[in-house]
């Protein structure tokens, strides 16, 4: 099983992404669940979403404590959010950042692989709007090759129409991906 | 044919009553139920569903206008949480004593003060006993497919009481998860035509409904309610069977056990906790203890044979409690279930055990602090005070 | 167990009778039909539904349910009801 909990800001589209993963996983015969944790519903606020996937039927229903990927669909939430707590060795992390340089974020030592893309910067250059989740979908499923590229793909335009098939692939093709080895950063 | 889908449990709840075919729906939103009043006008919208969607004030209208409609011979369907079941409680209790077979979802959240919006299984804990039949359930696909059973256990000619299916509210209610979705023609198929016989609101056969009435009489009409509880505890199993006959899925009926044939102290648990409670008897058991499940489904009628017989001859049980029973300091369902067990278990050593209240999540972790604390009790022979989950924690 | 009602529910389709409330009377309304500007007030008011409305919208009182309550005479606006003491029987 894999869990992954996605940070985002109210009105960026965090939960959606968060359903469009299990319906992919769903969609190609296996199991998926995905619940949103907010305060108050509204824009602006921290959003989390926590996406468990797995090949046989998923039973805990509560919130992800270790998670084995974090996708983080805004960079001020890498200070505002405690975006690295309990992070499993080995684990994820997908953030959309313009930073070309990463020593300026601090990663945490339980990070095995950064993938990181503008999704900011694609969306409103596609959507003219700033909502990054198609964007960084696309990135995660580069990033973790944990959902088929291609079905993925198929459920965005389902969900969101011919014009996010375009940001999904630009997410997938211009994510940066980092292995990080003993001693990084 | 069956369809996979991927629903939140309210879209679930909203599934399965529309495929039931009610004639009559009234519900007034209220979080975490209001997506499900939403979803079932878009289908009356889309033209999905034939039901008169009566568009209500309040809870008690919404309780009202549905006991009037099922008197006049409507199948019906509500759904609330909280606030608003405790703002329906007056046509609610008669609603149970006029036999009415009406559905009702009810997404279970905590009753306020301090504020709050999240799940748990005070708000229909607390009205019991008022006379409907409670049934407590696990996931999405559950909702759906219990919500088909209550009907056809409802409106059952020996029972005929209104049920309530209750899910965790955001656990359940907004999660999102695989849901096979049956076919209208095997729901058809499962559930009939419902035709009262017993009250009625008919020009053609008129009869005076709820005069005043003398004790004598009303402590007739208390007992045959009784007796249709106590119907239902023989038929929730045998639809369960039926149901798994037609659609290949089993919840156990009243109660379910999981790994509890050869176990030597049982957890009990009701509601979306019990999915993480299996994963910790799962651990547990890889760990050398032979710990069990009882998963509580229904509450009314109470399941007592079948408690006792999950938990007779072990050394210890404990009960996690989302709820709490004031007066006794401990969880409401603990309360139940150490009733049943007076008598064939009375001295088995019993621990109380709260978590999750408000939000609070209950996690593995809280699953493994609640089974040291049974197999505590199992050494020391000895029942304990109440063990308040989330405190005991942060202490460790 | 021995049941006194064949129901499960409190209700009565026989046993229904109908309270003879002509003979609680001690007085009688009597309506001035001149008076009378047909505003339907008394029949709107009437809890036997003793006061019966006609096509031409004109409105008598049928005494055979009329209990004598006066709440028409007290309701009439143009005080074209009057209550007179009841004399012998309920018949009209």
């Amino acid at each position: 099983m894999k869990e992954i909990r996605l940070h985002g800001i109210g009105g960026m589209g965090t939960v959606k992404a968060g359903e469009i993963l299990v319906h992919e996983t769903v969609k190609e015969g296996k199991y998926g669940n995905s619940m949103p944790f907010f305060g108050f519903e509204r824009q602006g606020a921290p959003v989390t979403s926590f996406v468990r996937l797995d090949d046989k039927p998923i039973r805990p229903k509560n919130k992800v404590y270790q998670p084995d990927c974090v996708i983080v669909l805004d960079p001020s939430l890498l200070v505002s959010a405690n975006v690295f707590e309990g992070l499993n060795d080995n684990s994820i992390f997908v953030v959309n950042s313009r930073i070309e340089n990463l020593e300026a974020i601090k990663i945490s030592d339980r990070v095995a692989r950064i993938a990181y893309v503008d999704a900011t910067g694609i969306a409103m250059e596609l959507l003219n709007r700033a909502i990054p989740n198609t964007i960084m979908l696309g990135a995660f499923a580069r990033a973790t090759g944990w959902a088929e590229r291609k079905s993925l793909e198929e459920v965005i335009v389902k969900f969101f129409g011919e014009k996010n098939r375009e940001a999904f692939r630009r997410g997938y093709d211009e994510v940066k991906v980092i292995e990080l080895g003993e001693g990084q950063l | 044919m069956p369809e996979i889908k991927v629903q939140n449990g309210n879209m679930a709840a909203a599934t399965g009553a529309a495929l039931c075919r009610p004639d009559v729906i009234a519900a007034y939103p209220i979080t975490p139920q209001t997506p499900v009043v939403e979803y079932l006008t878009q289908f009356k919208a889309d033209g999905e569903i034939e039901s008169t969607m009566s568009e209500v004030e309040s809870e008690l209208s919404a309780m009202s206008v549905v006991t009037g409609a099922s008197l006049a011979g409507s199948r019906t369907f509500t759904a609330t949480a909280s606030q608003g079941l405790a703002l329906m409680y007056e046509p609610y209790f008669r609603a149970s004593t006029l036999r009415l077979p009406i559905v009702m979802a009810v997404v279970n959240r905590e009753m306020i003060s301090p504020q709050t919006l999240w799940g748990g299984p005070q708000d229909a804990l607390c009205v019991r006993d008022a006379g409907w039949i409670q049934i407590y359930v696990e996931d999405n696909q559950e909702i759906l497919d219990t919500i088909i059973l209550a009907f056809r256990l409802a409106e059952d000619k020996g029972v005929l009481l209104p049920v309530n299916v209750c899910y965790d509210g955001f656990y359940l209610s907004h999660m999102s998860e695989r849901v096979e979705v049956p076919d209208q023609a095997s729901v058809d198929a499962f559930l009939p035509h419902y035709v009262p016989e017993h009250i009625k609101l008919d020009p053609i056969r008129p009869m005076s409904v709820d005069p005043l009435t003398n004790g004598y009489l009303l402590t007739e009409y208390r007992l045959r309610h009784t007796q249709g509880h106590q119907r239902a505890l023989k038929l929730i199993d045998e639809l369960d069977a039926e149901f798994a006959n037609q659609f290949g899925r089993s919840y156990g009926g009243l109660v379910e056990e999981y790994c509890n044939t050869d176990s030597d102290a049982v957890l009990v648990t009701m509601g979306s906790m019990t999915g993480v409670a299996r994963e910790a008897v799962d651990l547990a058991r890889a760990r050398g203890r032979k710990i069990g499940l009882l998963k509580l489904r229904a509450v009314r009628p109470f399941p007592g044979a079948r408690v006792v017989k999950a938990i007779a001859g072990r050394k210890a049980f404990g009960v996690v409690d989302r709820s709490v029973s004031f007066g006794w300091g401990t969880g409401i369902t603990f309360q139940e279930i150490r009733s049943a067990m007076y008598g064939e278990g009375s001295n088995i050593p019993a621990v109380p055990m709260i978590g999750g209240l408000g939000g609070e999540d209950v996690t593995i972790e809280h699953m493994m602090l609640a089974i040291d604390c049974i197999y505590k009790a199992v050494e020391s022979g000895l029942s304990n005070e109440t063990v308040w989950l989330n405190k005991e924690i942060d202490i460790m | 167990m021995k049941y006194i009602s064949d129901y499960i529910v409190p209700i009565g389709p026989e046993g229904l009778y109908i309270i003879d409330t002509g003979k609680w009377r001690t007085r009688r309304p009597e309506m001035d039909i001149v008076k009378c500007k047909k505003c339907g007030t008394c029949f709107l008011y009437c809890p036997v539904h003793a006061v019966k409305r006609h096509e031409d919208k004109s409105y008598t009182i049928d005494y055979t349910y009329c209990k004598g309550c006066g709440i028409c005479a007290n309701e009439c606006r143009f005080d074209s009801i009057e209550m007179i003491p009841e004399e012998g029987d309920s018949d009209a």
